[in-house]
């Protein structure tokens, strides 16, 4: 009998990186299914193709860094899915693939890989196509198959989009393959509480500060149909629940994910108003990003024993 | 019920396992080991040579300083005075009495004042019997005239160990007279027993004996570990945060084991000196996980044979707790008064990663009952960097394991920050 010597603990929870990896995919499935149902089985192959390439990425720079291979956690799969979230379905294959692999090796793996990067990479790569491609990235086609304009675009007029807010909720309406859905979203995100994967407050201070913006600076008759519409259109409820609680690249002390909630939703609503683009929860949350090191230096929970504000020793 | 500190996690507790035969047999082991270190501070000198008779009872180890004295667990003849192994220090010099089994005891002298109790609890060799194995009578000295809150530690809030809920289920009385004693010397205004609401029988024995004690206030708090760490269970009870690096009576509270008050009424009662305690002896690995009343010095084999033997595939054995408890490398070292269980796990499918990496997912965050930032420690361990080390305020952490327990990517957190104190106090000598 071989008796194993090492360090307390001796029993382990059961989260694991590939069991929280796997409900992130679970949990973006009803928004994918929405996505396909109402733009086409483009968007289907469109996911396909980019989760493809963002594992043939990791795979392929583990061999040729001739490094431990990390394809078996599953977080490349993630990557790949949530990139593709953020394109329309009519974007050239080319352009996912190409997308996902950018992802893959520049902006997680030469960082030093998972948990290291500081940006998001599916955000990241998704900026990165805006650049080298914008018409891909910004040409949508609406439900009857002909060009359309996004809700967003009609609100930057600034002006009240065609579709009903219902409509906007479920779906029905153009837009990026992951983002249409409201609600598919938000039993996703009610899936990764439940499971323990994210912590609410991310979510929560995000959505809240953008509606809480919105009412205050409304831009047209109705404050609250406004707000509503922001809420609702564009990539807000996706990056919220999915791409701003990346743990890597997202504070890890519990006030510290308030204040980053707070910022990218600020941002958000900034760069919708004032920025040369319709939507601006990518750049909100990159620039975020950059501040999450700062923002778990400066907000550290009180010490034990020490009152707020007091000496620590 | 609601959270009454910070951060905790809710391991699988299967308490069930051992608690389920009702018989708690007692252990005659044919020798005992008995180390002359058991308790915090200056190691005993043997006081019988070999070939000595000793009685159940009888001193057989004591020096001066921080010390209380070790006492034959058996009557018989000492074989042996060499190192031995230990449970938690690797190996010890050591007693080896040969039992006769004609259980010949002797006693102490019952104190008859209040100042004479203290001393009583010395001489029985009373020690903290929940883990850390502080002097009895030097804590309860330190807490005359310092401490309005006297505090029975019945929270057990480890897995598998039901050694303090057995006690609390066969022998009340035992604990709440213990209380009082130390009620007298201390005159705290609050007297409270605390355990967790998991254990539904003690706490229905408790009750049942609430008319006879009136002035002890039974905490039922709820089950989160580490709900029992002396830090946390102050905060549950009185809402006062221990100071860091300074101990509960800075807060005014005296916190002493629940099994530690029932050695404390039989020294001071009965005369009778700690030589035995309860002991779990539990796991997957063992055929019938059970308590046991075990002398001192009992050979963990003994325990494990007597429990049904282990299985095969047997992985760790560990002195304690499964979560801050000592791994042991064979089953040769003895029982001693800290001891309060034996646990043999099988393989656990959840155990550490052959490379562990942190997603920065912040749960260890979330854990940390005393709101440290694990996931940065350990980066900053692994990168040699005492100085962040000491913003962190590393030497908070006391190692009770949540952080690792709960981490996706399994890192080795507690042992890098065992390892990370390590530098720091060797930093600290230059």
């Amino acid at each position: 009998m071989n008796l194993t010597v090492a360090s307390s603990p001796h029993i382990r929870g059961n989260f694991s990186t590939r069991r929280i990896m796997l409900d992130v995919v679970i949990a973006l499935l009803p928004a994918l299914c929405v996505g396909t149902f109402v733009l086409g089985w483009r968007s289907l192959v469109v996911a396909l193709i980019s989760v493809a390439a963002a594992v043939a990425a990791e795979w392929l720079y583990g061999m040729v860094t001739k490094s431990r291979n990390t394809v078996i956690d599953g977080s490349a799969m993630v990557t790949g899915l949530l990139l593709a979230m953020t394109l329309p379905h009519t974007v050239p294959y080319w352009m996912a693939a190409v997308g996902s692999a950018f992802a893959i090796i520049f902006v997680k793996m030469l960082c030093g890989g998972l948990g290291q990067n500081i940006f998001n990479p599916a955000l990241t790569a998704r900026a990165f196509l805006m650049l080298i491609y914008p018409v891909g990235l910004t040409r949508y086609v609406g439900v009857d198959g002909v060009t359309a304009a996004t809700p967003l675009h009609h609100m930057v007029m600034p002006a009240l989009p065609e579709e009903s807010l219902l409509d906007m909720f479920l779906g029905n309406c153009p837009g990026s393959i992951g983002e249409i859905s409201a609600l598919a979203l938000l039993i996703g995100g009610a899936y990764l509480v439940y499971r323990k994967v994210i912590s609410i407050r991310i979510p929560a201070a995000y959505i809240g500060t953008v509606a809480v913006m919105t009412l205050v600076f409304y831009r047209t008759e109705e404050p609250f149909a406004w707000m509503g519409y922001q809420l609702l259109s564009g990539g807000l409820l996706l990056g919220a629940i999915f791409m701003a609680t990346d743990y890597a690249t997202s504070p890890a002390t519990p006030v510290g994910q308030v204040l980053y909630g707070v910022g990218c939703g600020g941002l958000t609503v900034f760069f919708r108003y004032f920025g040369l683009f319709p939507e601006g929860v990518t750049y909100a949350i990159l620039i975020m990003n950059a501040l999450v090191w700062l923002i778990d230096r400066h907000t550290a929970p009180r010490r034990f024993g020490v009152k707020k504000g007091g000496a620590a020793k | 019920m609601n959270k009454l500190f910070f951060g905790g996690v809710h391991p699988k507790y299967n308490k069930e396992m051992s608690t389920q035969d009702p018989v708690l047999q007692t252990i005659t082991p044919k020798t005992v080991v008995i180390p002359m270190q058991q308790h915090i501070g200056a190691p005993c000198v043997p006081l019988v040579q070999v070939g000595d008779q000793v009685k159940r009872g009888q001193k057989i180890g004591d020096a001066e300083g921080l010390c209380v004295p070790v006492h034959a667990s058996v009557s018989g003849t000492v074989v042996a005075i060499e190192r031995r192994p230990h449970p938690t220090a690797g190996t010890a010099l050591a007693v080896v009495i040969e039992n006769d089994f004609k259980d010949e005891t002797v006693t102490n002298p019952i104190p008859g004042t209040e100042d004479e109790i203290l001393h009583a609890i010395r001489e029985a060799g009373i020690v903290g019997m929940g883990g850390a194995a502080f002097p009895g009578n030097v804590k309860a000295l330190s807490a005359m005239g310092n401490v309005d809150t006297l505090i029975a530690n019945g929270c057990e809030c480890e897995p598998y160990i039901t050694a303090d809920d057995t006690l609390l289920r066969t022998n009340p009385e035992q604990v709440l007279e213990g209380m009082m004693i130390l009620a007298k010397i201390l005159v705290p205004q609050r007297i409270v027993l605390a355990v967790e609401d998991n254990k539904a029988q003690a706490i229905a024995k408790l009750k049942a004996l609430q008319a006879q004690f009136p002035k002890i206030e039974i905490k039922v708090l709820p089950t989160l570990y580490p709900q029992g760490a002396e830090k946390q269970l102050c905060q549950s009870v009185t809402g006062r945060e221990v100071l860091p690096g300074k101990l509960p009576v800075s807060v005014g509270c005296a916190v002493f084991n629940v099994s530690t008050f029932a050695a404390i009424y039989r020294a001071v009662k009965l005369g009778m000196p700690l030589t035995a305690r309860i002991v779990t002896v539990s796991g997957e690995a063992i055929s019938k996980p059970q308590n046991f009343i075990v002398p001192m010095g009992t050979p963990f084999e003994v325990l494990v044979k007597a429990a049904g033997g282990l299985n095969d595939k047997t992985e760790r054995v560990i002195s304690g707790g499964p979560m801050m408890g000592f791994a042991q490398s064979n089953l040769e070292a003895p029982v001693v008064k800290a001891t309060n269980s034996i646990l043999c796990l099988l393989k656990d499918e959840n155990g550490a990663a052959e490379n562990p990496v942190c997603l920065r997912c912040g749960k260890c965050v979330e854990a940390c009952p005393m709101r440290l930032q694990p996931l940065y420690m350990y980066r900053y361990v692994k990168a040699n960097r005492l100085d962040q080390l000491e913003r962190l305020n590393l030497m908070d952490c006391m190692e009770c394991g949540a952080c690792a327990f709960t981490c996706p990517g399994k890192l080795p957190l507690v042992e890098k920050f065992r390892l990370g104190k390590k530098m720091i106090r060797e930093a600290g000598k230059k």
